[in-house]
């Protein structure tokens, strides 16, 4: 008995990994050209707001420690 | 089955058994055989039988996955670093580590930034899970988690909760409470159950549904209220290490990489896998999505990282050097997706450009290995977390 659930147990993976791949094989692809350019296309779109690409001046940075006033 | 009515043409003795019955015809290999009812049901799933289907079966995946590797292949028609050839280059970079937050007492293994964009949860190797301020340092909250090695921790998208897990193989939620009187750990929630550790998790867009990932080589839906599981994912052959959602807004993809060196992407909603990508060498150790949602990078022990494009369907890009030995631990995208920030095992840091695949700056600061890596969610900064027991901002 044993055997046989074994064997129809990798059967159904069988089946199962051959439907996967048919899924797979079949989904819409496009070139890379086309994906490149898009890709590029976002990076510049974005690229002015993105604080760690053109940096932020030093009075918006919250992180830059900010120097205490001394009272003479 | 059982309802089955046949004309018995014949009686007579079996050609398998030879018992004495009545028999049906069957064909076996285009040879008409005569099989009592009991052989013949017997035959029906009989292993001679299997092992044919089986054969055909397996040899049909292999034609499969063929046919993939050529309809990806004919699509390739140029690299993205040549596309990428008349983009300006970058300028030399300074990044200077602005704070070191120093308070857990082993490694830190994972961090994750609050939607407020100042505060952070990190976790470590002891069991403490701790929230913090990265303006001021201060340590809002602390828990100490029964178990050792919080691989996982992620802050809810409202900010009121937490969530983390690790070796006692489920997902455990903190509310947040500003009450000095609450013990946090009383709030405690168990959400997810797994049968090996938890390597990652993360909230979905609302506070009410997590996304887990475990050693047992499954990622989990579940929701937070009931810890009801809603959907799973099977699909890998070893421990998932990573995961990460898409970014939009109504969005429903995710995408996992795993010790099987494969990174899939699966349908939330329905539990299938879309796409599966397997060009690493070793462990994928980390992913994350582009900022469009159309492609992702991850990073692996063969100390490389790589670029997938999800509409392209292949990798696009790789991001490595000669002197780079040490495997990737922890990949993050800068807001506009121009730069992939990378932590390494050989304590170092290095920033890719991501459309030349070129290496902008090396960051040197920790004493030991990078584990974790996350961009602000305004992207004005980046955190890394160490083993040398420190996050840096």
């Amino acid at each position: 008995m044993s055997s046989k659930t074994a064997s129809t147990n990798n059967i159904a993976q069988a089946r199962r990994t051959v439907q996967q791949l048919r899924l797979e094989a079949s989904i819409e692809r496009i070139k890379v050209s086309k994906a490149s350019a898009d890709l590029m296309s976002y990076c510049e779109e974005h690229a002015r707001s993105d604080p760690l690409l053109v940096g932020i001046p030093a009075s918006e940075n919250p992180f830059k420690d900010k120097k205490t006033c001394i009272i003479l | 089955m059982c309802d089955q009515t046949f004309l018995v043409n014949v009686f007579g003795s079996c050609d398998k058994c030879l018992k004495q019955r009545a028999l049906r015809p069957v064909f076996k290999k285009s040879q008409q055989l005569s099989y009592c009812s009991i052989c013949a049901e017997i035959m029906a799933t009989d292993g001679l039988h299997e092992n044919e289907t089986l054969a055909a079966l397996k040899s049909e995946a292999e034609s499969l996955k063929g046919k993939l590797e050529e309809e990806r292949a004919k699509l390739h028609d140029v690299e993205l670093h040549q596309v990428a050839e008349r983009v300006e280059a970058l300028g030399q970079f300074v990044m200077k580590t602005r704070r070191t937050l120093k308070g857990h007492g082993n490694k830190v293994l994972c961090m994750d930034w609050c939607k407020d964009k100042r505060r952070m949860v990190s976790s470590s190797q002891d069991g403490k899970v701790i929230v913090w301020d990265s303006f001021t340092t201060n340590k809002e909250h602390a828990v100490t988690m029964p178990c050792t090695w919080v691989m996982a921790c992620a802050y809810a998208p409202s900010g009121c909760a937490i969530a983390c897990g690790g070796l006692d193989n489920k997902c455990s939620v903190y509310p947040l409470t500003f009450d000095k009187n609450e013990n946090m750990a009383a709030k405690k929630k168990s959400v997810a159950m797994h049968t090996n550790y938890l390597s990652a998790c993360s909230f979905t867009n609302s506070d009410m549904q997590i996304l887990t990932a475990s050693g047992d080589g499954t990622c989990a839906l579940w929701d937070v209220e009931s810890g009801q599981l809603l959907q799973s994912f099977h699909g890998h052959t070893a421990d998932v290490l990573c995961l990460d959602l898409a970014p939009s807004e109504t969005g429903n993809t995710f995408v996992s990489g795993g010790c099987d060196k494969k990174a899939m992407v699966w349908d939330m909603r329905s539990g299938q896998r879309v796409q599966a990508f397997e060009t690493h060498e070793s462990d994928i150790n980390s992913v994350r999505y582009y900022p469009s949602g159309d492609a992702f990078a991850s990073g692996s022990d063969d100390a490389t990282c790589r670029l997938y494009d999800l509409r392209a369907d292949r990798e696009v890009a790789i991001y490595s050097k000669e002197s780079i030995l040490f495997g990737a631990s922890s990949v993050d995208f800068s807001l506009s997706g121009r730069l992939l920030f990378a932590g390494y095992n050989d304590y170092t840091i290095n920033v890719w450009d991501v459309l030349k695949g070129s290496r902008v700056s090396i960051l040197f600061g920790h004493e030991n290995r990078v584990s974790t890596l996350r961009v602000s969610p305004d992207g004005t900064a980046f955190c890394s977390g160490s083993w040398d027991h420190t996050l840096r901002v």
